[in-house]
């Protein structure tokens, strides 16, 4: 039996993996989401983050003997603090300007990063083991999922819903979205919105860099690795709608899995798949497919 | 979009002080030009010709970019396609069917030129981020089918381009030779730019630049200005990957990677938006400091870039040429 | 008439001049080393390549001290043709280099092998494989020294056929080497009673492979043949046991270097099969040479490696014996010179740039059978250069009449 020439194991198991990179598309566009929505900056430097992320992870182990586990809040936290203080120092200026500076400036800061990377560590990668916990894996039947894939995506997705919560559900997250309509107004009334940006652009940093750690044992540890993922990023947070986080979050997850058809019926394509669908989302419907009319 | 009208569109303020006093301008204008044109002249003898002659290919490249965000206020980040896509039709031709040089660069213009008038009519509905977005999005639909068609040698580039006999008549094979020729060529896109700026089409694109409502009110078509801007761009853009591909005899690509266009970026906001100049004078720095540094520093290059990138946006925004100006003219700009 | 005899008298006498300055000119030979410092290759060419090329030429310089002086220029090519020719035109145009060497990764060593038609200066290849340099894209500057993919699929995928492994599924780079690569086994299993159910083309680099090994799992095939090289290699190897693939199936390095089983250990490639051209430990003369780049590099050194101070050895003693380091008169030297060095055995020159000695079939030992780090080889076989290499009658190189 073959669905469309293809036997169902290989869809099936491709299907799989593709839920896996969509996590990873469904955890930086939420970063990204969650920034641009507060700050309306681009951040061409969430792929430097997601990077960075993982090189803590693994300068940390081979170093300091720090572990995967205790690495997964290390390393958001050290990321978060970095990035809050670029945003404190530099991004803060560009606010009153057109917000392609802050696009451009990001730009700037994640050719830096890589720079200094590929200066100590080249570009071929270092790699990052399994953590013991989470070795081995499941035979499913249509094929054999590595523990630690499945992990991945229970923690990516649990991550995102999380955050999603937090944003739509709390009062904190109420804040948020009335500072990015009316940051005046939420000012008079006694809240820091410029703490409040600050944090927001740490907090999405730190996303990425999480997303960096998870993806440390899968992905070689290079300088990279940011790179390659932050244009399909961009096409993520575009289609689902700039500034939705559930829009993020969905898209992320539903490209991953186009990607992975994609390459099953016709691998030539699978690069190009979700940039054509960025520009018909773009003509169609420009908001996004979950965004809100500006 | 929130508060277009808030926070000033992205130019340099010595643009505005370009199109100033009336008699003034075009006698500077013309010296600026013989100026040009006896250092052009002469650099082969003392530079290393194949340096300049990347150093024309990316003056003209950032000078076509310019023209859409310095002056017409839209920040393309997939200019890289065009360059690109040029750069593969005319070394296909050129090596595959036996076409001249001058031929070959112009097939490849046309193709940059026809390729931006299918994204620009995509792209120019939107406007800001969005745009920019779009555009970069249409760039890696390039860069990826460039990847897969077998005739662009995919990872391997388009190699072995002949430099060929321009015109049939004169060997492009010496470096001294083919220098002249680039260098016509940059004349001839330098001088275009410059005479579109300083038209009354150029002052309608910095109109729109300047506030699109008003312009919108005062009956201009904007969409179409805005259009012909984003064809011509792409059209120059082509010419100088083209060009490049035959100096260089290479068409790979790199010439197509975002990173690309975001170097382009790089060199006109160092150099100075919105100046005619300016995107030349970064090309030179930035394709000099490349060239410099490469052998010494290996990886450091790109930390550099990076570096002046973020140096230019926060206080040096108007580029080099832009602060000379405003050096110049300081007593005269804030009447 | 007077004019015409002072014509005459000025043009014999700067030929006469010209033949007694028939030297090396400036008195300096330059040699330039093109490599991947940094990139996916980095470990079995790069740096090491940069130290044996030195080595040469100190030994040279030392053993035979010459009338000319020996200098030796290095670049990064990042594994991208464009950077690679355009460093390449630089050194022939501008700094006066007269052999370029190394030349990992096919893209680059196409590209330099037409830069170096152009402007007439030798390019002397290690570090690539594709048979394309002596076949579609050969001329008479370009030698292609160590190995390539012919080679490697007549010993490897041979083998592995012959010992049973008849069904393969392809894992391939998508670049000239990967395809070469490819092709080159395909023709060999085939011709060996095999069958290739299909392939995969991967990006090149590559990180993350699992897709294409799923697609490598479900066509069931016996062998899959990683059609790559360096950390793709590697990477695929750990990635395939990750996912469970092996050992049911069997993984095939087409082109596995001592630096890959190194990194990798010898747990996760025990039994494995590989051709290579060179090994430290093969013989008295490989280890006394071996041990001396030991203390230079501290890891033992490859066959890409051994290969470029065995080219620039040979290139500079071809220099001294014409006392020139025009390009003609130094190439019709080395292709009259055997090769017989610690390198290559029965080593010669072929027409079509092809350098043919003898290529090894090896199989890596389990942990119990090592003796220490580095001891990872077991000889297998001893394949003949002409047996090895693509037989001159089949060549697609335009410079072979037929």
């Amino acid at each position: 039996m073959t669905i469309f020439g293809v036997p169902p194991q290989l869809l099936f198991s491709q299907l799989l993996l593709g839920l896996i990179n969509g996590s990873f598309y469904a955890v930086l566009s939420l970063g990204l989401a969650v920034i641009f929505g507060m700050l309306n900056v681009i951040n061409f430097a969430h792929g430097a983050q997601f990077m960075i992320g993982a090189f803590v992870a693994w300068i940390a182990l081979t170093q300091f003997g720090v572990n995967y586990w205790e690495a997964l809040v290390l390393s958001p936290l050290l990321v978060g603090a970095l990035s809050a203080l670029i945003e404190v120092s530099m991004l803060r200026r560009l606010y009153k300007l057109d917000h392609l500076y802050g696009l451009l400036l990001t730009f700037g800061l994640a050719l830096i990063a890589e720079g200094v990377f590929r200066n100590f560590y080249g570009v071929s990668g270092e790699s990052y083991d399994v953590p013991d916990q989470l070795a081995g894996g499941v035979n499913l039947g249509f094929m054999f999922l590595p523990l630690y894939r499945g992990w991945v995506v229970v923690a990516a997705l649990g991550v995102c819903l999380a955050v999603w919560f937090a944003i739509e559900r709390t009062r904190l997250g109420a804040t948020l979205r009335a500072a990015t309509q009316r940051p005046d107004l939420v000012q008079s009334l006694g809240i820091n919105v410029p703490l409040l940006m600050t944090a927001t652009y740490a907090a999405g940093a730190a996303l990425a860099a999480f997303a960096g750690v998870l993806a440390a044992p899968i992905m070689q540890v290079n300088p990279l690795m940011g790179s390659h993922l932050i244009i399909v990023v961009f096409a993520v947070v575009v289609i689902g709608g700039m500034g939705s986080i559930l829009g993020s979050i969905v898209t992320g997850v539903g490209l991953g899995l186009v990607e992975a058809f994609t390459k099953v019926y016709y691998p030539q394509a699978s690069g190009v798949v979700i940039f054509l669908i960025m520009v018909i989302v773009l003509l169609v419907r420009p908001a996004g497919l979950f965004g809100r009319q500006a | 979009m929130s508060d277009a009208s808030v926070s000033p569109p992205l130019q340099s303020k010595g643009a505005s002080a370009g199109t100033g006093t009336g008699v003034a301008r075009p006698l500077g204008d013309r010296l600026m030009f013989v100026v040009l044109i006896v250092v052009g002249l002469v650099a082969p003898h003392l530079v290393y010709p194949t340096f300049l002659m990347k150093v024309l290919c990316f003056a003209l490249f950032a000078s076509a970019f310019n023209l859409l965000l310095g002056f017409a206020g839209l920040l393309s980040f997939g200019h890289a396609a065009f360059f690109a896509a040029s750069a593969y039709v005319c070394g296909y031709l050129c090596r595959e069917l036996g076409v001249t040089p001058e031929v070959g660069i112009l097939a490849g213009t046309a193709f940059a030129g026809l390729l931006g008038l299918v994204f620009g009519q995509l792209a120019i509905r939107r406007s800001g981020i969005y745009f920019a977005m779009i555009t970069l999005a249409l760039a890696q639909l390039v860069y990826f089918i460039e990847l897969e068609l077998p005739f662009t040698g995919g990872e391997d580039g388009l190699q072995g381009i002949p430099r060929g006999h321009l015109l049939g008549l004169i060997d492009l094979s010496g470096n001294l030779t083919m220098y002249y020729f680039v260098f016509a060529i940059f004349l001839a896109g330098f001088w275009l730019i410059h005479r579109t700026i300083h038209s009354p089409f150029g002052q309608i694109l910095k109109a729109i630049r300047e506030n699109e409502q008003r312009a919108i009110s005062l009956g201009y078509a904007v969409e179409r200005y805005k259009l012909v801007a984003f064809v011509l761009s792409a059209t120059l853009a082509g010419l100088a990957g083209a060009t490049k591909s035959i100096v260089f005899q290479l068409a790979s690509l790199t010439d197509a990677h975002w990173h690309m266009s975001g170097e382009v970026v790089l060199m006109t906001l160092l150099g100075g938006l919105g100046t005619v100049l300016g995107p030349s004078v970064g090309a030179l720095t930035i394709v000099g400091l490349e060239n410099l540094l490469a052998d010494k520093v290996g990886p450091w290059v790109t930390v550099i870039m990076g570096g002046i990138f973020v140096v230019c946006v926060l206080v040096f925004r108007r580029g080099i040429v832009g602060e000379l100006r405003a050096l110049v003219l300081a007593p005269k700009d804030e009447a | 008439m007077k004019s015409k005899l002072l014509i005459g008298a000025a043009g014999l006498a700067m030929v006469l001049v010209g033949a007694v300055h028939a030297q090396v000119a400036d008195g300096v030979v330059k040699i330039g080393v093109l490599t991947d410092l940094s990139g996916a290759y980095s470990d079995l060419s790069g740096q090491g390549s940069v130290v044996a090329v030195q080595m040469a030429i100190d030994d040279f310089v030392a053993r035979e001290k010459p009338s000319f002086k020996v200098e030796m220029v290095y670049a990064d090519h990042q594994n991208k043709p464009d950077i690679a020719a355009n460093k390449a035109r630089e050194w022939f145009e501008r700094d006066g280099v007269d052999m370029v060497t190394d030349l990992v990764t096919s893209s680059t060593a196409v590209a330099v092998a037409k830069i170096g038609k152009e402007k007439d200066k030798i390019v002397l290849v290690n570090g690539a494989g594709s048979t394309r340099l002596t076949n579609e894209d050969c001329n008479d500057v370009t030698v292609h020294w160590a190995y390539d993919t012919y080679a490697l699929a007549n010993g490897t995928a041979k083998t592995l056929v012959q010992r049973g492994g008849k069904t393969w599924f392809f894992l391939t780079a998508d670049y000239v080497f990967g395809h070469s690569l490819e092709k080159d086994a395909s023709d060999v299993i085939v011709a060996s009673g095999g069958k290739v159910l299909g392939s995969a083309a991967h990006p090149f680099p590559g990180t993350d492979f699992s897709s294409f090994l799923l697609k490598a799992q479900a066509s069931g095939a016996q062998v899959i043949g990683l059609a790559n090289a360096g950390t793709d290699t590697t990477n695929s190897i750990k990635q395939a046991a990750e996912f469970g693939i092996t050992p049911k199936q069997t993984l095939a390095g087409l082109l596995v270097f001592i630096t890959d089983v190194n990194s990798l250990g010898l747990k996760a490639t025990q039994g494995m099969y590989l051709t290579e051209g060179f090994y430290w430990d093969l013989n008295e003369e490989t280890r006394v040479w071996s041990k001396r780049f030991f203390e230079k590099h501290k890891k033992m050194p490859t066959m890409v490696q051994a290969g470029d101070y065995s080219a620039v050895m040979h290139y500079l003693q071809a220099v001294k014996a014409v006392n020139s380091d025009d390009t003609r008169k130094v190439m019709a030297q080395m292709k009259k010179t055997p090769v017989n060095d610690f390198f290559a055995k029965n080593g010669r020159i072929r027409d079509d740039g092809r350098m043919v000695h003898d290529m090894y079939l090896f199989e890596v030992k389990k942990p119990s059978e090592s003796k220490g780090p580095w001891d990872y080889y077991k000889l297998v076989a001893t394949i003949p250069g002409d047996e090895a290499f693509q037989s001159l009658s089949a060549s697609r190189c335009p410079l072979i009449k037929k």
